[in-house]
């Protein structure tokens, strides 16, 4: 038996609901006339309730939403400064919107803001802090892993052009896990990453801004994160984490206290 | 969290073929609709962002010289995570997991252009509509086409149930 070939265009427009009223019932009209179109039919229905009933569409893999996030992030703070008004903004409502739709909003948001496109550094803290969310992604928070402040120290020379002190603070409740290279401000910086508990602290070491006024002067913050900002010895602190800010300012007295010895 | 990310994606997978062709197509195509964005003039945003993903595929195509990656779904299946994710049993699990992979072996051996137009069909779920402005051709032709993918993918599943254990 047979199908009628004329009708199998019209077929697939029955099945996939796209077929107006009036064809629609010519279509069921002629099913229940001709045994051949009418099996093929119900074939064609299977196929598409089988396809429907696992998901053969894969799922982004997590690892590559993270990697685009990150390129976006990178994309959004190279737009230069005039520009980074309008077009960030829009997307990322957009962005937001569709995903708020999806029902998906709160928990991330503060990360993905940020992340996603906080239109450029037009201001050193936000930077700091979309640096130290970017930090957390798997392998990208320490380049050299170690406890000991004595090899810390060492891997930055020849690195940067100054040398950052390095005290450790494991026996005030701040264990050293290692360091890294970062780009703040313009330049390339040397990180120190302690920990707290289960959360990571990031301190950013810059040499001091010339203008005494230039950075602000501490607790600033964003939604989430905690921002602390001082000056010692030439050289600007800011230490960014997901911590309470009560926290992070014991961190920078004790820092601060070891620091200078 | 990007919108549409496992739309995009898969039609990036189905298009290429070719897993880590797949992830550099999407991220592609999201630098482009960041920087193109002040181009969207609202409307159906999937579609939007579909239709770069298109254009980043055929920009790769033509890169390559052409040549089509050859079909891959081996050996990315987990059945751990597949029964792990699950709300039913592990064995229900299993299964639904070894059907979605026959499935995807059956699309992934359609030719184009039925491969791209069934996926956006029964994957990306687009109306005829929303297929003939993305891929440039008239409704007609797209029935035509899925009535020709069906027709394969049936005769391509019959004949893998009937090979034995693949």
């Amino acid at each position: 038996m047979a199908a009628c070939a004329d009708k199998e265009a019209m077929l697939q427009a029955l099945i996939d609901g796209e077929l107006d009223a009036a064809n629609a019932l010519a279509m069921e009209a002629h099913l229940g006339a001709c045994p051949a179109c009418a099996a093929e039919h119900r074939a064609w229905r299977a196929l598409r309730e089988r396809l429907g009933a696992v998901d053969v569409a894969p799922a982004a893999p997590p690892a590559l939403r993270l990697r685009i996030e990150e390129a976006l992030a990178r994309e959004a703070a190279a737009l230069p400064a005039r520009r980074e008004g309008r077009p960030a903004r829009r997307w990322r409502a957009w962005a937001i919107g569709g995903w708020s739709a999806a029902g998906m909003m709160a928990a991330t948001a503060a990360t993905f803001a940020i992340l996603f496109l906080q239109p450029p550094p037009s201001d050193l803290g936000d930077q700091l802090v979309a640096d130290h969310v970017r930090s957390l992604i798997p392998g990208h928070l320490i380049d050299v892993a170690t406890s000991d402040r004595h090899v810390v120290k060492p891997w930055f020379n020849g690195r940067i052009d100054f040398a950052p002190p390095v005290p450790e603070l494991a026996d005030r409740g701040f264990p050293l896990a290692g360091g890294r290279l970062d780009v703040a401000a313009g330049r390339v910086v040397p990180v120190l990453v302690y920990r707290r508990r289960l959360h990571v602290i990031n301190l950013f070491i810059l040499p001091a801004a010339a203008k005494a006024g230039e950075a602000r002067p501490s607790g600033a913050s964003a939604p989430g994160y905690a921002l602390v900002h001082w000056r010692q010895g030439g050289l600007d602190f800011w230490a960014v984490s997901d911590v309470g800010k009560a926290d992070l300012d014991q961190f920078r007295t004790e820092f601060a206290a070891r620091a200078g010895s | 969290m990007l919108p549409h990310m496992d739309a995009v994606y898969a039609y990036a997978r189905f298009l290429s073929r070719d897993p880590i062709a797949a992830e550099d197509l999407a991220q592609d195509a999201y630098l482009r609709a960041f920087r193109s964005f002040s181009g969207y003039r609202g409307g159906n945003a999937k579609s939007w962002l579909l239709a770069i993903v298109r254009t980043c595929f055929l920009d790769w195509t033509r890169r390559r010289g052409g040549h089509e990656a050859e079909p891959a779904w081996e050996g990315d299946e987990d059945p751990a995570a597949a029964v792990a994710d699950g709300a039913d049993t592990p064995e229900e699990a299993l299964i639904r997991a070894a059907d979605a992979t026959a499935l995807r072996r059956a699309v992934d051996g359609l030719p184009e252009p039925f491969r791209e137009t069934l996926v956006l069909r029964e994957l990306e779920e687009m109306s005829y509509r929303e297929i003939g402005d993305l891929m440039n051709v008239p409704l007609g032709t797209i029935m035509s086409r899925l009535a020709r993918a069906r027709r394969m993918l049936s005769r391509m599943l019959t004949a893998s149930l009937a090979g034995g254990d693949d």
